[in-house]
């Protein structure tokens, strides 16, 4: 006989912030109830005005604020600070924490109260942007697992940061570009400015030794700004020749050489035109063009970073009648391990004591839990919900599965092609025809004239600057990436835009994505008059089905239940309003009752049966499942109209995927139920040699995937560390947002073309003035901005995401 | 108009420290965090001192 558990009864919660209702609060009150009278006189506030849709913003619907009740005791183990914690002065030590839920300003100043908190705090510094929270204390006073429980106290889980490397890599690069762009402008500055003078003079006249003196100043200005900021596009040039490419440093380098060659020449000599200003004013906004660039394709965290956080970093070793918590690393097959509920399961092994329940929401992506019972495997990274289990090792760290996948991510996310620009395809083309030019405008004047023929030639070079054609795709995509990120769509990288605008082939995951992911009320069949009784007995129980039903029925009155018991893996029964009441599955129900339970399968296959008897009578019947969301239907049709070949790849029972995939035209062929992690990331890596693919999920399960993807987009919901894979994270529920992503990208394909369009105009304009030797000093600086201008401009005004043209 | 031999290579010098200064405080990482700070300035200075007693 399975065994059943006494359920108390449900503490009530405020009907404002959700936190419990203190005893004796308007204990004889009907209709909501608050915690306090603030709450109290919010809600009628906004009751009164008709503006209860404020409850269902979905940033209110974050859980309350509770302490995890985690002990963080591995905090302070040796191997934990060998790993994470630096000495710091004055005998201090010192880390940098991850906290989740940090959000706003306030948490800045919650957080760097701490030393005021915790006697042994010397100091507490929150970087709200990346939530990493510096933290320095005297080991002699606290510790850092006190100061991690001060935290998870405030609602901030602290987890250690394990970036610390690649933290200190990207701030040196950060730095060193910050470095540059500033002086580069600041050198540029100032030699237009002198160009000012020396264009009035050009213009009115001026006498030759104040001509001569300010064409020096420019050319000391501007030897400092090649050499130094300027060093990387001679560099890159170098490295592109040797390596047989043509990128877009080479045209750059050439344009800067012949430019600073001509002009240094020329003020030498005393005569002819120089090019400082345009040289400077190019260093310049080359490498502002080439931070956005780089900022905006900065790869994500390491994607293991916080997949890390997805395995516990102890476990609870059992060694004869004690349990020791040893670091998670230290576990070999063999140990036994204690799980308590609550608690993550530290290694791959088999159930030995204990019965239990566990969400596997990491391997199939599911949250209705399985029911674990002796003999059953489990596996690392599954969260253990109900009651405590003891474990046999059987693979513990990079050998579990989960340490599996998190290698297959990794070495996904390394494998993923990067995306050629569209500007740097261009760019070796323009380079041959540039030269090419050159060269021929070199014979055509050499005959006639031979000075003017190295002036034309060069004029050529630099006026056919690739300046705008470096600067056009950038600038689109960090515009464009802007403006998503104010509809609600966050990009990573602005090689996933140039993806998604091409129509390729596009995976989605069933379970949050297509669906809602959350087990509800769907078909019922009964009275009326049974459903408070059913609620008083599920309103005990923190079992999915029992949400469901409390969520379909929210106005019902309350009914008091006694005598509440639950069954795992079964259903409840109790006694309400005088009546025998059990609600379960059709086998818990057929124990209970002596009427035979008639054994009609759902009329949905994809529904899961539950059945309510009452005074030993069936007398209603419920159907849960996973709906499919409202849009899912128009999106995937207009996915389909833009071109995209769509495909359903879930890790749910095949019979379940058939009718979600029937409901929305996929046909057969095109879905796969029962896709492990591993199997998705074959079918992933298997379409990915016919072209772009772009995967869907809302995360744990389909990280592997996504990262292979070119393109992984996360759905609202998925796991924090589903972030660190995405390319994409859609922060508005549903899907919708993935037709405007798609919309939007291709918008942006197209402003990209046209900007690239403008600066080839320009070249050409340039390039044949050049060439007919109409060039003169003036128009020579006046197009090399301009063609820059142009295309910022339609840059910034270019409507990519977000509200109608 | 002779005096332009003097301030401009005085400008230059100016804008060689402006350039020092600015190297000095990238490379000490104050421009790493642009976000934080502009919270922490209009929090009320209570500094995070316990008072003495």
């Amino acid at each position: 006989m399975t065994p059943t558990e006494l359920l108390a009864p449900p503490v009530p919660a405020c009907a404002h912030c959700g936190l419990p209702v203190p005893e004796g609060t308007g204990a004889d009150e009907t209709g909501p109830r608050f915690c306090c009278t603030g709450c109290a006189a919010v809600w009628d506030i906004l009751h009164g005005h008709g503006l209860d849709r404020y409850y269902d913003l979905p940033e209110r619907r974050l859980a309350p604020v509770q302490a995890s009740g985690r002990s963080y005791d591995e905090f302070d183990h040796p191997s934990f600070h060998a790993l994470y914690v630096r000495p710091a002065a004055g005998g201090l030590l010192e880390t940098e924490l991850y906290l989740e839920g940090v959000h706003c300003a306030s948490c800045v100043w919650l957080v760097e109260r701490a030393p005021l908190v915790i006697p042994g705090v010397a100091r507490a510094e929150l970087e709200v942007g990346r939530a990493l929270a510096r933290v320095a204390w005297d080991p002699a006073a606290t510790s850092l697992a006190a100061i991690a429980r001060f935290l998870d106290g405030l609602g901030y889980r602290a987890h250690p940061f394990r970036g610390a490397r690649m933290e200190a890599l990207r701030k040196a690069e950060d730095r060193a570009m910050l470095v540059r762009i500033g002086v580069a402008g600041a050198l540029a500055a100032n030699v237009m400015t002198v160009a000012i003078a020396l264009y009035a003079g050009w213009l009115d006249g001026m006498e030759p030794a104040y001509f001569n003196y300010f064409r020096w100043i420019s050319l000391l200005l501007t030897t400092p700004a090649l050499l130094w900021p300027g060093r990387v596009f001679f560099q890159g040039a170098l490295g592109a020749l040797r390596a047989r490419t043509l990128h877009m440093d080479v045209p750059i380098a050439v344009a800067l050489a012949a430019g600073y060659t001509r002009g240094a020449i020329n003020t030498v000599t005393g005569t002819g035109p120089i090019y400082f200003d345009g040289v400077a004013a190019l260093i310049f906004l080359l490498l502002v063009g080439r931070f956005l660039q780089q900022r905006a394709q900065r790869a994500a965290t390491n994607a293991t970073e916080l997949l890390h956080g997805l395995s516990p970093a102890t476990a609870r070793v059992v060694d004869g009648s004690a349990i020791r918590e040893v670091p998670t690393e230290a576990l070999i097959p063999g140990m036994l391990v204690e799980i308590r509920a609550g608690d993550t399961v530290p290694a791959d092994g088999v159930v030995v004591e204990g019965r239990s329940e566990l969400d596997l929401a990491l391997l199939t992506g599911e949250s209705r839990p399985k029911v674990a019972s002796p003999g059953d495997r489990v596996f690392a990274g599954t969260v253990n919900l109900a009651a405590a289990l003891r474990v046999e090792v059987e693979q513990s760290g990079e050998a579990s599965r989960l340490g599996r996948l998190l290698r297959q991510v990794e070495a996904g996310a390394g494998r993923r092609a990067p995306v050629v620009q569209a500007a740097d395809r261009l760019a070796g083309r323009f380079v041959a025809v540039v030269l090419l030019l050159a060269l021929v405008t070199f014979a055509y004047w050499w005959p006639r004239d031979p000075g003017r023929a190295v002036d034309h030639a060069i004029a050529l070079l630099i006026v056919t600057c690739p300046c705008a054609l470096a600067l056009a795709t950038p600038l689109a995509i960090t515009v464009a990436i802007g403006r998503a990120a104010r509809t609600g769509v966050l990009i990573k990288g602005g090689d996933a835009l140039e993806v998604l605008a091409r129509p390729g082939t596009l995976y989605l995951d069933k379970t949050g994505t297509l669906t809602e992911g959350r087990t509800r009320l769907v078909a019922w069949e009964g009275a009326d008059e049974i459903r408070p009784l059913i609620l008083a007995l599920e309103r005990h129980s923190t079992h999915p089905v029992a949400a469901g039903f409390l969520a379909a029925w929210p106005d019902l009155p309350v009914v008091d239940a006694a005598d509440v018991r639950q069954t795992l893996g079964g259903g409840l029964e109790g006694w309400a309003e005088g009546r025998h009441v059990v609600v379960g599955s059709p086998a818990y129900v057929a124990e209970r009752t002596t009427e035979p339970v008639a054994r009609r399968a759902a009329a949905d296959l994809a529904l899961t049966p539950v059945l309510i008897a009452v005074d030993e009578r069936i007398v209603a019947r419920a159907g849960f499942g996973d709906p499919i969301r409202a849009e899912a239907g128009d999106v995937v049709r207009r996915l389909r109209e833009r071109g995209w070949r769509l495909r359903l790849l879930s890790g749910d029972d095949p019979d379940v995927v058939r009718a979600v995939a029937s409901r929305l035209g996929f046909e057969d062929g095109s879905w796969i139920g029962a896709a492990t992690p591993e199997a998705k990331l074959a079918e992933i890596e298997r379409a990915a040699g016919e072209g772009p693919v772009v995967m869907v999920g809302d995360g744990v399960n389909d990280a592997a995937a996504m990262a292979r993807a070119s393109v992984g987009v996360a759905v609202r919901g998925g796991a924090e560390a589903s972030l660190a894979v995405a390319d994409v994270y859609l922060t508005r529920p549903g899907i919708d947002a993935l037709d405007d992503l798609v919309a939007g990208a291709e918008r942006t394909l197209r402003v990209i073309r046209r900007n690239i369009g403008f600066s080839l105009a320009y070249n050409v304009a340039g390039a044949a003035l050049a060439m007919t030797g109409v060039i003169n000093p003036l128009i020579a600086a006046v197009m090399m901005p301009a063609s820059s201008l142009t295309v910022v401009l339609a840059s910034w005004r270019s409507r990519t995401f977000g509200g109608r043209p | 108009m002779s005096v332009l031999m003097i301030v401009v290579p005085l400008a230059l010098v100016l804008v060689a420290a402006a350039i020092a200064a600015y190297v000095w405080s990238v490379r000490r990482g104050q421009f790493d965090d642009l976000t934080t700070p502009a919270i922490r300035a209009i929090q009320d200075d209570e500094g995070t001192t316990k008072p003495e007693d």
